[in-house]
């Protein structure tokens, strides 16, 4: 199977450099969560897992340190509701004063509404935008969508990519170490 | 003996694994010709939105002179169908963000569709308050905008507090409907075999490949979003019962109507989701993720949410007995409870206060003809609930020389018909392309089930995975 890959059009090149990566295919989570673990105590470090649904030990298993989302979020929500009070602030107060009904300019408690739906507003879409920006997607072109059985990642699969930019990587002894590891298929992948 | 066992009930049936889930929710979308029972009811909904087009057409070109509405009853039908939409979008909010910070795992075949809902029960809240405006070209006088005069909106109204929040609430979940399509867009791009279609799906799932350092950031994500939208849905028709509590009106002017229309929206937004699920789920063969749990935990939500409802009014009639005020009685006790309006305000309880009482009875609630013909009552009742607020408050005013009375015309009838054929054109369509449950969802429950099956061994002496009699008729 992994010869097929190697055949078409990459025949004859030099794989070590070449290779994008080695994808294996595991049986379950348990599986890909404990190879994982194991790929990253003999000292690999760029390899990522690939799951059609999140599996949350794998955070743990690949060394995946907390995102720094939450911290833009949260500053999106100051800015948001600051920036909605402001607004409300500077046109009521001091572009265009205008008293309505006896109520103070500045009358603060009408002005909540406004600066919470604001702050909601901004921070929510940060939320979305980074997670986006910080996952580098949109991405539509990348090598493992070489891998014709890496649809089924989306679908039912579990695979464990070693990228061929690690120093510890080696084509052959990483590809057996995976198998060791209970991969039931090991591909290569081209960039 | 035949009695069904209570812990048996289950969020997803026995025998599914990854591949089924997928193909069961992926193959609607990507059947390449519907089935002819599609055809008949988008074309059904699509004529009554060409109505909606129609009745548009004619309140554009003669103003809202079409409408009944009179001075003292300015607020007619458009405020009624208003609020009546924004309040069913609430239940798709709530069980997307509030169940899921609750990790209420039957939330997961219904959320997707729910949101949906929301959408579209927004789309269609939105439009009504711009057709209200006598001249709609003009709507963006609302925005803040350095405009020539010099003039911006006026922050103490409760109507531009509206303008902020129903656009934040549709902006919201919109994203939030997006961000949990992503994996399952992903999914359609991997099985779609038309290449058209398999660009489309690869262009909204932006690269999605499940990387668990996506996964990791996706679900920061998704639980932040969750986080915010909760607070969201319960300003959201804060804010829209503020456009009558805020205003002097005796009828409208009472510190319960918040938690009162808060409670009532997610009352009416739970009656549309049955409404619309128990269809769909006989339909599309959903019946393993569309359990009797879902139906006996949403007849339990409309039932408390309903109750709350029923203090609201019972608090409203006391508060008008204890304050004394003649004018604040005269709306409860004569206006309401007599008069030409008298039936809209008895159907109400009987639609909102006495039939739902029915959900009491565990076979009411596992029944899905029943179930679904009490939410249609309650769908009905809080519509009248919302035409009891706004027509019986302003019909009699203060001075009986100014006193009228409201009775709608066709384009009344039309419009509101006619946003319901929106709101089901757009729903035939969604089911149509995207995948209508959280496919990575259930996967997530599928190895949820798994495990605990692995743990708990052989001897509950259920079904084992993968056999066809678990996808039978014969459980619970």
């Amino acid at each position: 199977m992994n010869q097929t890959h190697a055949d078409n059009a990459h025949a004859g090149g030099d794989q070590a450099v070449t290779l994008y990566g080695l994808l294996a295919e595991y049986q379950d989570a348990e599986a890909l969560v404990a190879a994982a673990r194991r790929c990253r105590e003999a000292g690999y470090t760029a390899m990522d897992a690939f799951s059609p649904y999140p599996i949350e030990a794998l955070d743990e298993a690949l060394g995946i340190g907390r995102t720094r989302l939450p911290l833009f979020v949260a500053v999106a929500a100051v800015v948001g509701g600051l920036g909605g009070y402001f607004l409300q602030y500077y046109t009521a107060v001091i572009d265009y004063p205008w008293m309505i009904g006896g109520k103070p300019l500045h009358s603060w408690p009408m002005f909540l509404p406004i600066t919470f739906e604001c702050t909601i507003l901004v921070a929510g879409l940060a939320a979305a935008v980074t997670m986006i920006a910080l996952n580098k997607l949109p991405e539509p072109y990348h090598p493992l969508f070489n891998v014709p059985e890496f649809e089924r990642a989306s679908q039912d699969r579990l695979f464990l990519c070693i990228e061929a930019s690690d120093p510890k990587f080696d084509a052959v002894k990483t590809s057996a170490f995976l198998t060791e590891l209970g991969a039931r298929e090991v591909t290569h992948v081209y960039p | 003996m035949e009695m069904p066992k209570r812990s048996r009930m289950q969020v997803l049936k026995h025998g599914h694994d990854f591949e089924s889930v997928t193909h069961i929710v992926s193959a609607f979308p990507l059947t390449k010709r519907p089935p002819r029972g599609w055809f008949l009811a988008f074309g059904a909904a699509f004529s009554l939105m060409l109505v909606l087009m129609y009745s548009v057409g004619v309140l554009f070109l003669k103003g809202v002179g079409v409408w009944g509405i009179n001075i003292p009853v300015a607020w007619g039908f458009a405020i009624i169908n208003f609020v009546w939409w924004i309040g069913i979008g609430h239940a798709g909010t709530l069980i997307s963000a509030i169940l899921f910070l609750f990790r209420q795992d039957w939330r997961t075949s219904i959320n997707r569709f729910a949101e949906a809902m929301t959408l579209f029960a927004v789309a269609c809240a939105g439009l009504f308050p711009l057709l209200h405006l006598g001249r709609p070209q003009k709507f963006y006088y609302i925005m803040p905008y350095p405009d020539t005069l010099g003039l911006w909106p006026q922050w103490r109204s409760p109507l531009v507090w509206d303008v902020f929040a129903v656009s934040t609430y549709g902006t919201i979940s919109l994203v939030f409907w997006y961000v949990g399509l992503i994996p399952d867009v992903a999914t359609m791009r991997d099985r779609a075999s038309n290449r058209l279609v398999k660009t489309i799906y690869g262009i909204m799932a932006m690269g999605w490949r499940g990387s668990a350092r996506h996964w990791h950031r996706y679900q920061t994500a998704y639980l932040l979003l969750a986080g915010l939208a909760t607070p969201l849905v319960v300003s959201v028709h804060t804010v829209v019962s503020f456009d009558f509590a805020v205003s002097n009106l005796p009828g409208w002017h009472t510190t319960i109507f918040p938690p009162y229309f808060v409670a009532g929206a997610v009352y009416s937004g739970f009656a549309m989701v049955i409404t619309l699920v128990l269809p769909v789920r006989a339909i599309f063969g959903f019946k393993d993720f569309i359990t009797e749990k879902h139906m006996n935990n949403m007849a339990k939500v409309m039932l408390a949410t309903g109750l709350i409802v029923a203090y609201g009014y019972i608090m409203e009639l006391f508060m008008a007995w204890y304050s004394a005020n003649p004018y604040e009685q005269a709306v409860f006790f004569q206006t309401r409870w007599q008069g030409p309006y008298a039936w809209s305000y008895w159907s109400l309880i009987a639609c909102n206060i006495i039939i739902p009482q029915l959900l009491w009875f565990r076979w009411v609630r596992l029944n899905p003809y029943v179930l679904w013909i009490v939410a249609i009552i309650i769908n009905i009742g809080m519509w009248l609930e919302r035409f009891v607020i706004v027509i019986t408050s302003q019909h009699r005013d203060f001075l009986p020389s100014s006193w009228d009375s409201y009775w709608p015309t066709v384009y009344d009838y039309t419009l509101f018909l006619g946003t319901l054929g929106l709101f089901f054109s757009l729903l035939f369509l969604f089911i149509r392309v995207l995948p209508m449950i959280s496919i990575f969802e259930l996967r997530e429950l599928v190895a949820h089930h798994t495990q605990e099956e692995a743990w708990h061994g052989a001897n509950t002496g259920e079904v084992p995975p993968g056999t066809g009699a678990a996808r039978g008729e014969t459980e619970t």
